[in-house]
């Protein structure tokens, strides 16, 4: 996984020289945002590593995957589906997280389902969504979220 | 922030407090405990910076406002995907998107655009797609992101047949 790193560092650094060539104010603003979403989410990060070690030091292989592993099945599916949508973590951090449980014996379509629903379905936003968009839509568009989460996990569970 | 509450440190406190009781409590798991999150701590110090960096980045140059000028312009499939590019540059929380998709549809844009700009600005933003590239693997991201777009035309399009006529009334009032 070297070389994401190398690339991921190289564009960033790239991005930032051509943004200081184009503005410098600017530039700077944007490194005080960087820096102070980076001490926003600095507690989160640390207390998700350490979630993760919990988990994959704890929680056996065995136990992940019964509950959401291939054994598990639709139930599996149908339980991180759920916790992705009730969860509201920034998606940085469900990256690391969804790859630990991977890594301990999740199966692929639950991680894919976990992300996909955590990303785009939000219980605790869905107030806002109904108040800005109409509650016909902002329940429809959340609900069928929820659909296509579970359908492209299983494709990813069959072609990964 | 005082008056703000900060749950996310709540969080980190519990999960803190868990830690330290669990491992003094079985000290022979410590050491796998430490070694995994030492090694999830590594890459998420080697990249979380320049992601960081690049949401800066785009949250200084992509303003809300540009994206609202080139949305709804465009109908048919350019549409589809200028909606989703739009919906993938800007940065911040998705409640933050729900006003400028609510102003869209007041302004008549189709309401395939509004949700292909909503799922993108939930799901495909470009710097957090770094972060997945790092612990999730190219295959893994690039089939997410290939049928997340499917799929979310085809959602758009049901959708825009459910909402009809009645919902629309609603942004006009």
């Amino acid at each position: 996984m070297n070389s994401t790193f190398v690339f991921v560092n190289l564009f960033a650094f790239i991005c930032l020289l051509l943004a200081f060539r184009r503005d410098r104010e600017k530039t700077r603003r944007a490194l005080v945002m960087a820096l102070r979403s980076f001490l926003r989410i600095l507690p989160m990060v640390i207390a998700t590593i350490i979630l993760i070690g919990l988990i994959l030091g704890f929680v056996s292989k065995e136990r992940i995957s019964e509950v959401i592993g291939e054994q598990a099945g639709i139930k599996g599916v149908l339980i991180v589906a759920s916790l992705g949508a009730i969860l509201h973590i920034p998606s940085i951090i469900s990256f690391p997280l969804a790859a630990s449980l991977l890594r301990g014996g999740a199966s692929v379509t639950s991680v894919a389902v976990f992300i996909t629903t955590l990303t785009m379905i939000g219980i605790v936003t869905l107030p806002v969504e109904i108040k800005e968009l109409g509650r016909k839509f902002a329940i429809l568009r959340n609900s069928l979220s929820f659909i296509i989460a579970i359908l492209i996990g299983l494709i990813m569970g069959r072609i990964l | 922030m005082r008056e703000k509450k900060r749950p996310d440190l709540v969080f980190l406190g519990i999960i803190s407090g868990l830690a330290i009781i669990l491992l003094l409590t079985f000290p022979e798991k410590q050491e796998r405990v430490i070694a995994a999150s030492w090694e999830f701590f590594i890459e998420m110090v080697l990249i979380l910076p320049a992601v960081m960096i690049l949401m800066g980045l785009f949250s200084v140059f992509v303003p809300k406002e540009l994206v609202v000028k080139y949305l709804g312009k465009e109908s048919g499939v350019k549409g589809v995907f200028i909606a989703i590019i739009m919906g993938s540059l800007p940065t911040g929380p998705l409640y933050i998107a729900f006003p400028i998709a609510s102003a869209l549809l007041k302004k008549g844009a189709r309401v395939l655009n509004v949700i292909a700009f909503l799922s993108a600005w939930s799901c495909i933003k470009l710097p957090q797609e770094m972060v997945e590239l790092e612990f999730l693997g190219l295959n893994f991201m690039l089939a997410r992101l290939a049928l997340t777009v499917i799929f979310v035309i085809f959602m758009g399009l049901a959708l825009e047949k459910m909402v009809g006529r009645w919902e629309l009334e609603y942004y006009k009032s």
